[in-house]
């Protein structure tokens, strides 16, 4: 196997018994980058009709990377450890600051900042030795499903078929890790935005409990649903990933005091006597019709829930003990509930974009200061932050706040209950994680969705309420459809128990290492396996 | 049934939200939101009991979740002029904007 392709895990065994050099490793996934990438987007860029490239990356560091790997390699000539991640490549979702490289969040409005400091998730990946190759495309400000509403074009296309999104907003993230362009990625998730991806493009997207990782540096959407989590292409590297970035943070006070264990040494491959729940309220969604906004009742995809019962009897098999019909009663109401906590938060934290202090300010001659806010940020905003800033500023207001926002965090308590009631030691269900689809169908072509943002935000209906009731899941692939298109599996687990989510995250990949899909490679690698 | 956000309160709304907006841009916006809050009225059919608290976070942070409070001293970032230097205009060290109106209170 190429290195762009080995896990992580692999990647710093051989460098540890210096079959390879920390910059071998970079060069090559430089390469790699080169072979599949295409050209890097740019706020009104577009792609060629028959365009197969990837377009992941926004910007590449590929001199800071050599540095590092350089630094790297002396520490071993010297006898020293660099730490559990030496010379694992990653990417950073464009989301996050990384101190003198740009930070633009996929909008115009920050097009030309350059971050002047690091967020402590990267830099603590860093500390652990894995390098910064570069940073990936996402939709604007996180908000969206299919990287589509990035303003930075191409948006990022699926490996597995450049046709269809790639999900969102962690898509640059979950593309590069997929096609061998980064070992590991760092994403964020408010209501999805690391698993779907992750789902759509094949590979294992980590949502921890919220407060397990430090949210210093991320340029906010929604404070209290924001979590910054790794994508890996095996559980074992998610777990290593995660361990290095998690833990308290004295500059973010909603950082958790909570120990971080070693999540690597969870990973057994024995999931005897765990009880892993199915959900009748997770194969089926309700969602508005697009042409009327009727609400209607719909099964999944039967392939992804056949993904999904498949997953079951294997893990009965090993020994699991698989609990049916838990009742998930308030499950389809965690969209509505966040359309409007999300709006607010988000209305909220993009105030700050005010033309003054940083990012886009209008060149247009302009009479006062108000007149300035309005003309930069009606120029630098895309289609999706004015929709949210709108939303949010409607169902905050004095007058209907009560009717939507108060409703919609009462709403919330009753979607933590369900949890609470299925992970209660005492309960009749007393599970140990909660198994389901990721998402009800598999990765949309471009266009498909994109425009309707009701049914975009709908993509992320059997994620969002990790969000809410703020504890982890984890996605990890399940399969391919008849179209060779991955299906992701999701595990939703108590607070603080990533650990034994990805115990079975980790448990089903050997299980199912012998399978036809397991061996499966993106297409758009066909012809560029060679390039490193 | 007609619209929850009409011409005017969307008016209003952009007005709060300090945005200018292209009339194409205005009318796909104000459709969005009208249908947005088709989805958002699911909420309604919700019975959600009078005792039932709201939740501004998902996980609660006791007393061993919640980090203890840092020491109240002045720390340096030393990052003043990497910060300033993103400014769009600054003047020795001052941040320069449009002029502020003193109009009519």
């Amino acid at each position: 196997m190429a290195l762009p392709d080995l896990p992580a895990h692999e990647l710093v065994a051989k460098l540890k018994a210096r079959q390879v050099s920390a910059v071998d490793i970079v060069e090559a996934t430089l390469r790699r980058i080169d072979a599949v990438d295409g050209d890097r987007p740019t706020p009104g860029g577009r792609a060629a009709p028959d365009d197969r490239r990837i377009h992941a990356y926004l910007s590449l560091q590929p001199e800071r990377a050599l540095e590092r790997a350089r630094a790297i390699d002396a520490q071993l000539a010297r006898g020293e450890d660099p730490g559990p991640l030496a010379g694992v490549p990653l990417s950073v979702k464009d989301i996050f600051c990384v101190a003198g490289t740009p930070s633009t969040a996929g909008s115009r409005m920050l097009a030309n900042f350059v971050a002047p400091y690091t967020a402590t998730p990267v830099e603590r990946l860093e500390q652990a030795g894995a390098i910064v190759i570069g940073k990936t495309n996402l939709d604007e400000y996180a908000y969206g499903s299919s990287n589509e509403s990035s303003a930075f074009q191409p948006s990022t296309r699926n490996p597995w078929d450049p046709a269809r999104v790639p999900g969102g907003s962690s898509g640059g993230s979950a593309a590069s890790v997929a096609a061998g362009m980064a070992a590991l990625s760092l994403g964020t998730d408010t209501a999805g935005s690391i698993r779907q991806p992750a789902a759509f493009c094949g590979v294992v997207g980590v949502k921890p409990t919220y407060g397990r990782v430090s949210r210093y540096g991320l340029i906010a959407f929604g404070s209290s649903l924001d979590c910054p989590g790794p994508l890996a292409r095996t559980a074992r590297d998610a777990a290593l990933a995660l361990a290095a970035m998690s833990g308290a943070d004295p500059r973010d006070a909603t950082a958790a005091a909570v120990p971080v264990p070693a999540f690597d040494r969870a990973l057994t491959g024995d999931v005897k006597g765990l009880r892993l729940g199915l959900s009748p309220d997770y194969v089926r969604i309700r969602y508005p019709d697009p042409g009327t906004g009727e609400i209607r009742d719909a099964e999944i995809d039967p392939q992804v829930k056949g993904a999904l019962l498949a997953a079951a009897q294997r893990l009965a098999a090993a020994g699991a003990e698989i609990v049916d019909d838990v009742p998930m009663p308030n499950t389809s109401f965690g969209i509505p509930a966040y359309f409007v906590i999300s709006r607010v938060e988000a209305a909220s934290n993009l105030h700050r974009f005010d033309g003054v202090k940083y990012g886009y300010r209008t060149p247009a001659a302009v009479d006062d200061l108000p007149a300035m806010y309005r003309r930069s940020r009606g120029e630098a905003f895309g289609l999706e932050p004015k929709l949210r800033i709108l939303m949010g500023m409607y169902v905050s207001g004095a007058q209907y706040a009560k009717q939507y926002y108060q409703r919609a965090l009462r709403v919330r308590t009753l979607i933590r209950r369900d949890f609470d009631a299925i992970f209660d030691p005492a309960g009749p269900y007393r599970l140990d994680a909660l198994l389901t689809p990721t998402t009800p169908t598999t990765a949309f072509p471009l266009g498909a969705v994109y425009g309707d943002s009701v049914l975009m935000q709908y993509a992320d209906l059997l994620a969002v309420n990790a969000n809410h009731a703020g504890l982890p899941a984890v996605s990890f692939p399940g399969g391919l459809d008849a179209q060779g298109l991955p299906i992701g599996l999701q595990l939703f687990g108590r607070d603080w128990d990533e650990a034994r989510l990805l115990r079975i995250a980790d448990a089903y990949e050997a299980l199912t290492a012998a399978e036809p899909w397991r061996q499966a490679r993106p297409t758009a690698l066909s012809g560029a396996v060679q390039a490193g | 049934m007609s619209d929850i956000i009409t011409p005017e309160l969307f008016t209003y709304l952009v007005n709060l939200a300090a945005l200018e907006l292209g009339p194409e841009e205005a009318d796909y916006l104000r459709r969005q939101l009208n249908n947005q809050l088709k989805a958002i009225r699911e909420l309604e059919r919700i019975p959600v009991p009078d005792d039932v608290p709201p939740a501004a976070h998902g996980v609660t942070f006791g007393p061993t979740e919640r980090p203890a409070l840092r020491d109240d001293v002045i720390t340096l970032s030393g990052l003043a002029a990497a910060i300033l230097a993103q400014a769009p205009e600054i003047d020795e060290g001052y941040f320069v904007v449009p002029e502020i109106s003193h109009g009519p209170a």
